[in-house]
């Protein structure tokens, strides 16, 4: 443990640092996007955008690395295809919500498959590996500048709208007839979602998006009696998760993003556990 | 004729809709006065929730004219209080008593944000339905018949002039539809009010008319309701329990 305090202060290691800040200042919009997502029960969509993020991030590399674009790279392709794919979602959902679970389906798997195609003729070797699971220790001042970007975003829109938020999570039909305008709203909340995924990406990696997403809200939401205190545990939750995992994986020498899930679902599993228990005793 | 439109509540003219290929409603007309209060009953599948739909301005029909005061069902929404089935709701979700019925206020402002007023107008209707009480307990941990009548006070807190409720006595037990019925008896004086049910028996002594739906709509005054009646909207031989029949000379009531 002091041998990782140590490292965090060494000022040669800039990077560890970065790391750490990335985590706890993305930590807000992971807690309040995840918080929305679990109680809208929207996860399967999340999963199938950050699979979309693939697709994006390989054409990113193919016009950076083959075309000699400079300012086409792979997070602009994350960001282009995750919007892409919270749109089409948005519009299935309005239009032929009948076949949302096929369409669900194909983008998860065509993001994927245009991603590795993509890859494949991009000169040189690009590893997969991390942006399938992520390595939180490779973010670079940029992506810090994008997380703060996006915390000023994600907290002013939900703060300003966060009624209606709630109100088309709990009951859309609900707040469609009191006049508001739900698809839109809807589809703000998945390219917010779109965005946060990007991010998560980075920390986490495309395969593990969604766990992060939904662990810290569905803890939080075992001592939630609404969602803005759920929220504010969500971004607890995740902030100590990340953290927690960050000097497990620095002192057992193990990569981040899998020991960052891993500790999240075990106090996952506990909390249940523990309602569990007190329910019986209850009784 | 607009003058006349005005006076009705809800007309509905010659309306046809169907899902897909299915017919659900064939040439239906009704008309439905301020102040009425009217029961519709029928088989499950046979066009009630989407008679209800078509009202709201939630689905368009194929053939015929929906109007709500005299405009189109989407324009005249903020003028109906809605109370769903509130076996829908998501048991887990976190929300307090209070901030659901506020969601009747929403629509007021750009932001959703409640004002001053907004939250007079929750309270108000929170003190009608009985509910000051337990207006800060989550929504999740209350009873069924107490749900329902959040549910109810989410929809008197928009202040419509038309009161639709769908299967809203599906889950509670009879002195809760005692209660709910008073309740109604007093919003009447205010609303018109438009419920859907598939119980008949208990109908007939609250509502004046009664609108029997599949896939035709037939309007009956409730003093008509007989097994025979009954025989005809459900397709075949069903028990029924009178409420109001008397059994002895000295009378069985369930007041």
């Amino acid at each position: 443990m002091s041998e990782f305090l140590i490292t965090l202060f060494d000022p040669n290691i800039y990077f560890f640092r970065y790391a750490l800040l990335t985590g706890i200042f993305a930590s807000l919009p992971f807690g309040i996007i995840g918080t929305l997502v679990v109680v809208r029960r929207i996860s399967y969509i999340a999963g199938a955008i950050s699979h979309c993020v693939l697709g994006g991030i390989g054409l990113g590399l193919y016009l950076e690395k083959a075309k000699g674009i400079t300012w086409f790279g792979p997070i602009q392709g994350a960001v282009l295809a995750s919007l892409l794919a919270a749109l089409i979602l948005a519009l299935v959902s309005r239009h032929a919500r009948q076949r949302e679970d096929s369409v669900i389906g194909a983008l998860w798997a065509v993001g994927m498959a245009t991603g590795l195609l993509f890859i494949a003729k991009t000169p040189g070797y690009v590893d997969p590996m991390s942006y399938l699971f992520g390595n939180i220790l490779l973010v670079s001042r940029s992506d810090f500048f994008f997380v703060l970007v996006l915390d000023v975003v994600v907290l002013g829109l939900v703060g300003v709208f966060y009624h209606k938020f709630l109100a088309v999570c709990f009951d859309e039909e609900f707040a469609r007839l009191r006049g508001l305008r739900t698809g839109w709203i809807y589809l703000l909340l998945l390219c917010l979602t779109a965005l946060t995924i990007v991010l998560l990406v980075r920390v986490v990696g495309i395969i593990l998006v969604i766990a992060l997403l939904t662990l810290p809200a569905a803890v939080a939401g075992n001592f939630s009696r609404n969602i803005l205190q759920m929220m504010l545990l969500a971004v607890l939750f995740c902030a100590g998760f990340v953290v927690t995992g960050l000097g497990v994986s620095f002192t057992l020498d193990l990569p981040s993003g899998p020991i960052i899930i891993i500790v999240a679902a075990t106090v996952y599993l506990f909390t249940l556990l523990g309602g569990r228990m007190l329910t019986v005793m209850k009784k | 004729m607009i003058r006349d439109l005005q006076k009705s509540a809800v007309s509905i003219h010659g309306v046809t809709f169907s899902y897909d290929t299915r017919a659900v409603l064939v040439d239906v007309n009704l008309d439905i006065a301020s102040l009425d209060s009217i029961c519709v009953v029928g088989p499950n599948g046979g066009g009630k929730t989407t008679l209800i739909k078509l009202i709201l301005g939630l689905l368009t029909p194929n053939t015929g004219t929906v109007h709500v005061f005299g405009s189109k069902p989407k324009e005249a929404r903020l003028r109906i209080s809605y109370v769903p089935q509130y076996a829908q709701y998501d048991s887990q979700f976190p929300i307090s008593v209070m901030e659901v019925v506020c969601m009747g206020r929403l629509g007021q402002s750009f932001t959703g944000r409640y004002s001053k007023e907004d939250r007079e107008q929750a309270l108000e209707a929170l003190a009608e339905t009985h509910l000051v009480d337990i207006a800060a307990r989550p929504f999740s941990s209350i009873s069924g018949g107490q749900r329902q009548r959040v549910l109810i006070a989410r929809a008197l807190a928009s202040r419509g002039d038309i009161l639709i409720l769908d299967e809203p006595t599906a889950n509670i037990d009879h002195e809760s539809e005692v209660k709910f019925f008073d309740l109604l008896g007093k919003l009447n004086q205010r609303m018109t009010i438009i419920m859907v049910t598939h119980e008949v028996g208990f109908a007939s002594t609250f509502f004046k008319r009664i609108a029997c739906v599949n896939k035709a709509v037939k309007i009956h005054p409730t003093s008509a309701l007989t097994g025979d009646l009954i025989r005809e909207i459900y397709g075949g031989d069903l028990q029924m329990i009178r409420h109001d029949h008397c059994c002895s000379g000295k009378g069985h009531s369930h007041e």
